[in-house]
């Protein structure tokens, strides 16, 4: 088989591949190093890539399995990580200049899971800076592309991971979502991605943008990759306080079971508030086509109000920057990171802080520290935080009511589809607009899943978003795999295949 | 309902510690009075009667064993600080000279 075969394989065949003895692990890793170095001047998803390390894992893959050792069903396939997790001794910025050239003593649980499950790293990829944006345009480390238009913007915070799968260069790779970070840059680029439940993958080891939404999760090319990647890294972990300490659902079996294309009996809710005015026409017409789709495998839809959700923007963008101003205060210039000292007057601890945040963090980032400062100041804070966190709970009361009338609830995942860079980067506002769909799962802990659903009629990729209760992401795949066999039957082919071949160099 | 003039992005930036220069401070002005207004709607739903939540899903106080586990590496922490020396952090001066 030839190498750029093996890159356009999903994980779930590639796995049973290398189990199989058909191929080996380094060669399936050199292949997605070859395609990096083919395509990612294009693209730019990766920030860092390892090829000694991800090559040394897979050898080390492969002498055990030569050796008949018992390897996890992923063993040997590689994987890509967004620049947030952890990586001892890989440098790790998290978009940010305030990062640069800082190698971490320690891996995230993730990395750790990752490392024992045996998936080499290929590297890590790019995204806006402390995953603060709907483009990965607020990278300081410059814009990546999106594989279907090169001049259109992947999505964000995890535009690179979501690029990096989109462009065969990583079967699997590792997102988080705050907002809508996993999400949002699936449905753009056409690949599929999953925000667990909060607290269902270990937080520990991600550099914290807000604590209380926070969460990382799988990028696949489809949903049977993403429930055996979910399986690797979910689960309880001691060293994430807020870990949920109980099993995870069975995934892959829910994954599976779906692939049947059979939903009868399962209740599917439309929410009203997440549609209509404000989505593009192709993404409302992608949208009425799945649940028709859905309908005709016996699925039952019912219209659901959440009428709190027209305020999840607004309490979302009161709770992240104040929880990101005091995650971020620990970026000091004392410990690791950059240093700047005034240019003059006193070298004081305190002065040497201002100068180094001033020098260290992007436009985005001082915006959302100051907005957050201000939120949470004295005089504002009832009125801003306080407020927020009401929000919160009625937005987590009109779940509770939708659940009860639906097993699952579904939306479009993103209002448009892939716009071109540069277009909304002077306009925060319009730029926050592009996660009023998927912010609501945070705010409340739930899970959400984003499917590739079809082309608008600007020929650029649509996803639909599948939302369950807490705890039951199995639901996602059961019904997200069902979806997405559907879709596939009428497409012959998966949506990715239609993308432009992009040119190697 | 706000009007965040240039003083106050400047004192706020102030208490985060982080330097602006005049065009940021300009900028930001209007941007966060943009901003502020369109989440200041959450006050219209906020009543006394709904409780807050902080958390998605509630959760005690976590312990854990109270046993030794290792440590990070101090030579591998330190070699990421901007400056250390004789095993400890060399940070600036914590206070003002009179």
């Amino acid at each position: 088989m030839s190498a750029t075969d093996l890159t356009r394989l999903t994980a779930a065949d590639l796995a049973g591949r290398l189990a199989a003895g058909e191929v080996s692990s380094v060669e399936a890793t050199q292949a997605h190093l070859d395609r990096i170095a083919a395509v990612d001047g294009a693209v730019h998803a990766f920030l860092h890539v390892d090829a000694e390390g991800a090559l040394a894992t897979a050898r080390d893959v492969d002498a055990r399995r030569a050796a008949g050792e018992d390897l996890h069903a992923l063993a040997g396939v590689p994987i890509a990580v967004k620049d947030i997790v952890v990586t001892r001794g890989l440098p790790t910025t998290a978009g940010s200049r305030i990062l640069e050239g800082w190698l971490p003593p320690y891996d995230a649980t993730i990395t750790t899971r990752l490392r024992e499950a045996g998936l080499p790293i290929l590297g890590k990829t790019n995204m806006d800076e402390f995953a603060m944006g709907s483009s990965t345009e607020h990278s300081a480390f410059g814009n990546t592309h999106n594989p279907w238009d090169l001049d259109r913007i992947p999505g964000g915070s995890g535009g690179g991971s979501a690029a990096a799968v989109a462009a065969y260069e990583a079967p699997l790779a590792i997102g988080t979502d705050t907002g809508g970070s996993i999400r949002q840059p699936g449905a753009v680029t056409g690949t599929v991605g999953v925000k667990p439940t909060y607290g269902g993958v270990s937080r520990y080891g991600l550099i914290a943008l807000a604590s209380s939404l926070d969460q990382a999760g799988p990028v696949t090319r489809t949903v049977l990759d993403s429930a055996l990647l979910h399986e690797v890294i979910g689960g309880h972990d001691p060293r994430d306080s807020t870990s949920i300490p109980e099993p995870l659902p069975a995934l892959v079996d829910a994954a599976r079971r779906g692939a049947s294309g059979d939903l009868t009996g399962v209740r599917v809710g439309v929410v009203t508030e997440l549609g209509g005015e404000g989505y593009q026409a192709g993404v409302r017409a992608r949208f009425e086509e799945s649940l028709e789709l859905l309908r005709g495998a016996g699925a039952e839809i019912v219209e659901v109000s959440c009428p709190h959700f027209t305020y999840a923007l607004g309490a979302y963008y009161l709770i992240l920057p104040s929880e990101a101003s005091s995650n971020l205060a620990k970026f000091d210039g004392m410990r690791f990171g950059l240093r700047v000292e005034p240019t003059d007057g006193p070298a004081t601890a305190e002065r040497v802080m201002a100068a180094t945040r001033g020098a260290g963090f992007g436009d985005e980032v001082k915006r959302r520290i100051i907005l957050g400062t201000y939120a949470l100041s004295a005089g504002y804070y009832d009125a801003y935080y306080g407020s927020a966190q009401k929000v919160r709970t009625l937005i987590q009361r009109d779940f509770a009511a939708a659940f009860a009338q639906a097993d699952v609830l579904v939306s479009p995942t993103a209002p448009t589809t892939a716009f071109r860079l540069g277009e909304k980067l002077d306009d925060p506002l319009a730029m926050y607009l592009n996660d009023v769909a998927t912010i609501p799962a945070n705010l409340a802990g739930v899970p959400g899943m984003s499917v590739p659903n079809g082309l608008s009629d600007d020929g650029l990729p649509v996803g639909l978003q599948i939302l369950a209760p807490a705890k039951a992401d199995d639901r996602l795949y059961r019904v997200g795999a069902a979806l997405e066999t559907l879709l596939e039957k009428t497409w012959g082919a998966p949506l990715l295949s239609r993308a432009p071949e992009l040119e190697t160099a | 309902m706000s009007t965040i003039s240039r003083d106050e992005v400047a004192r706020v930036a102030g208490l985060a510690r982080i330097d602006l220069t005049s065009d940021e401070l300009d900028r930001l002005a209007g941007e966060l009075d943009v901003i502020v207004d369109a989440v200041a709607r959450v006050g219209e739903v906020a009543t006394p009667d709904v409780p807050a939540t902080s958390h998605p899903l509630p959760m005690t106080n976590v312990f854990r064993e109270d046993v030794p586990e290792p440590s990070l590496v101090v030579d591998e922490i330190l070699a990421a600080a901007p400056a250390a020396e004789g095993g400890r952090f060399v940070v600036p001066q914590i206070l003002e000279e009179d």
